[in-house]
């Protein structure tokens, strides 16, 4: 690889990054000290944001600039992996629940689980602790190579060889615990529920002929006249008398401001109408008005 | 690895020519992405207008400009001299940079995409693509994740009701789409040995995978349809039935980004759909001369492409639309368990291609055709389901149609044209007397 540093294609950014074993190049420098302090500043902002919306988009900005660092480590499948699977789905669930909640909902503070608070801070720390020794051991015992050299082949067929050979084991288990959660949180979310057999169009009908609900049709609508249009006028049966199950009986419930319409009767419609000939009346004496 | 690979640089003669490229050519190129995203909408509004109306036997915008045009022009320059509204509740900076969110995304996916060949501008030869990543599929996808932000933070951020469910459903039909859509492109990038764009056109130098990869393109077609949330599969803003999904609150500009976005992403899913199943910029076999020029290339991408879009307007004058149950089924337990079965059977035959060498695909078809004939056999040898002989007792007196009704046969289809026949209103007239 440092036998390409002098060819004058070098120029390019990436393949500048390419090109350097274990020194920075002037592009990933610069990509740096703008990312860092971004990312670092919106990793305060997600603890301190006070509405959870915004503390959730921070994380996002921070996950996006972690991932623009990893693209300038060579490590382009890594860094898209992250914002598909961190920003573009992690993050998104973290985001419809914050949403569903609703914005102004508080946290409540009564502690569920005894010694939940303790134990949170005890492992807390303890996975500080883990980190730190971990970043520690890496920053001084463990010489950097560079991607470049580590995988010459490219990154993908390294992560793929390494997966299938050295790491198979931790794989398939990290595999077999996300399915383990996947089912739990299935069965968890489901077990509450009674087991109900959905009917399909054709059995609710043959159940309602069999007697099964109160009545083979629906409940017959509100009537609606053209002297009235409230949906607390009663249906009228085809012999003039009222059907009692049009009317609801939360309307019913309600008070309802009664207008001066006639009584309901649908052959109102066809004989003697008072509404009408009043309306007609009214009409006339406006004409009348009009002329003198 | 690849077979164009460069044994000293390590990269592809595409990766070499656009890291040769000189920045002057780099902006050129940029501009020129961006304002092809942003005619090819201008014209897609138009386009769409026009053949849905010509599906609807009626004439379309034929107003503004040549043909009526730029009727989608004016009507751009109409959104962005109107009155930008801030809602009450809302959340003022968030609001506003959502429709950011959704629009850049869509416009950067442009950017890993094969438009062409090798071609010389102003002398300099370099390829018609930005930027060749050895991941560059992936780049689309994650595209595609963030752009799904814009869509929920402004349903949210509107702070009102309408918004925030239109957000969640949309977001929820994407994110559901993504997965189907990821699934069917892994059959590819089995088959190319790469994710990088440029690679996958030229491994389809000898088979176009839309007919090599049958399931892979259908269920990548279905899929791209559900995750641009176009017709048939635009519930979330179902434009007769809803008020307006997550845009409902925006306004202006706002709105106008938005759906640039839309119909961007659009572009971008069908340009994806060329690179991957329609060999990009390949002319077919009689034509295939012309792959030595680039700007001919070029000329076949948008041509593979247009037809991609032409077949979201064809959807859309066409299919009524779905109930979201029935959207959600279809991805999760249809397209999903039918590309991962898929991905298992190329799994199945690479894996045996590998272990004899390649050399017995007679061997293998013969195999495959065991396989079947044992799923068959399978099939026959199971008890059919009996469905019950339902004689229903009816338990009251309500008066009810006949229950073993048959619907009956259609009429057969009259051959006579309808001018020949005689008017309806005079056979009636003489009934009358």
């Amino acid at each position: 690889m440092s036998a390409l540093a002098s060819e004058p294609m070098m120029t390019s950014v990436l393949a500048q990054a390419a090109s350097t074993g274990g020194d920075a190049g002037v592009g990933e420098a610069i990509v740096f000290w703008i990312l860092g302090p971004v990312s670092l500043a919106s990793a305060i902002g997600m603890v301190l944001a006070r509405n959870a919306v915004h503390s959730a988009l921070f994380l996002a900005q921070t996950m996006i600039a972690l991932a623009v660092f990893y693209l300038m480590q060579q490590a382009p499948f890594l860094g898209f992996v992250q914002i598909i699977v961190y920003t573009g789905a992690v993050m998104m669930l973290f985001l419809f629940v914050l949403m569903l909640v609703g914005r102004d909902s508080s946290d409540s503070v009564v502690e569920v689980l005894r010694g939940q608070r303790v134990a949170a801070v005890l492992l807390g720390l303890a996975f500080a602790l883990l980190l730190v020794a971990g970043v520690g051991r890496t920053m001084f015992e463990v010489p950097s190579v560079g991607l470049g050299i580590a995988a010459s082949n490219g990154n993908l067929p390294g992560i793929g060889r390494l997966v299938f050979t050295d790491y198979l084991l931790p794989f398939e288990l990290t595999s077999a615990l996300l399915i383990t959660a996947a089912l739990g949180a299935i069965v968890l979310g489901f077990a509450q529920k009674k087991p109900k057999a959905k009917l399909g169009q054709r059995a609710t009908v043959v159940a309602r002929l069999r007697g099964e609900h109160a009545r083979v049709s629906p409940l017959p609508g509100p009537g609606v006249y053209a002297t009235a249009n409230s949906v607390a006028v009663p249906a009228l049966l085809p012999d003039g008398s009222i059907a009692r199950e049009s009317l609801s009986e939360i309307i019913e419930g309600h008070e309802v401001e009664e207008l001066p319409r006639p009584p309901a009767d649908a052959h109102a419609l066809t004989d003697g109408r008072p509404g009408v000939s009043e309306g007609t009346a009214v009409r006339t004496t406006v004409g009348e008005e009009d002329r003198t | 690895m690849n077979p164009a690979v460069d044994p000293v640089s390590g990269m592809t003669r595409t990766q070499q020519l656009l890291a040769d490229d000189p920045i002057w050519l780099v902006i050129l190129k940029v501009v020129v992405l961006f304002a092809v995203g942003v005619v090819l909408t201008l014209f897609m509004i138009n386009w769409e207008r026009k053949v849905v109306a010509r599906m609807q036997q009626r004439p379309g915008p034929n107003r503004v400009g040549p043909n009526g045009w730029l009727q989608s022009l004016a009507d751009g320059l109409k959104l962005a001299f109107k009155e930008d509204i801030m809602p009450v509740l809302a959340d003022k900076k968030v609001y506003f940079i959502a429709p950011v969110i959704s629009t850049i995304p869509a416009f950067l996916a442009f950017s890993v995409i094969p438009f062409g060949g090798e071609v010389s501008i102003f002398g300099e030869r370099t390829v018609l693509q930005l930027v060749d990543l050895p991941v560059g599929v992936l780049v689309v996808l994650a595209c595609s994740s963030i752009g799904v932000y814009g869509i929920v933070l402004g349903g949210w951020a509107s702070g009102s009701p309408y918004s925030l469910l239109g957000a969640l459903r949309s977001a929820a039909q994407v994110i559901s789409y993504e997965i189907a859509l990821g699934l069917s492109v892994v059959a590819v990038v089995l088959y190319a040995r790469s994710l990088s764009t440029a690679d996958i056109v030229a491994a389809q130098g000898s088979g176009w995978y839309f007919y090599l990869l049958l399931p892979s393109f259908v269920i990548f077609v279905i899929s791209m349809v559900g995750e641009t949330n176009r017709a048939p599969f635009d519930l979330p803003e179902a434009e007769s039935e809803l008020v307006g999904g997550f845009h409902t609150e925006y306004t202006s500009l706002k709105f106008a980004l938005f759906f640039l976005a839309e119909y961007v992403n659009m572009v971008t899913v069908s340009a994806m759909a060329t690179t991957l199943f329609l060999g990009g910029g390949r002319w077919p076999w009689p034509l295939s001369s012309f792959n030595d020029n680039g700007w001919l290339m070029f000329i076949a991408f948008l041509i593979k492409t247009l037809i991609f879009l032409f077949v979201f307007i064809w959807l859309r004058g066409t299919l009524p639309r779905f109930r979201y149950d029935q959207f959600m089924r279809l991805g999760w337990k249809v397209l999903v368990p039918i590309s991962l079965g898929w991905i298992l059977v190329i799994f199945a035959i690479r894996a045996y291609r590998n272990s004899t060498g390649g050399a017995s695909t007679a061997a293998l078809l013969i195999t495959i055709g065991i396989v079947v004939l044992v799923i068959l056999a399978i099939a026959f040898l199971l008890p059919e389901r009996r469905t019950p002989d339902e004689t229903v007792e009816v338990a009251s007196d309500y008066p009810v149609p006949p229950l073993d009704l048959e619907v009956p046969a259609a009429p057969r289809k009259r051959r006579t044209p309808v001018e020949q026949r005689q008017p309806a209103g005079a056979l009636s007239g003489k009934e009358e007397e």
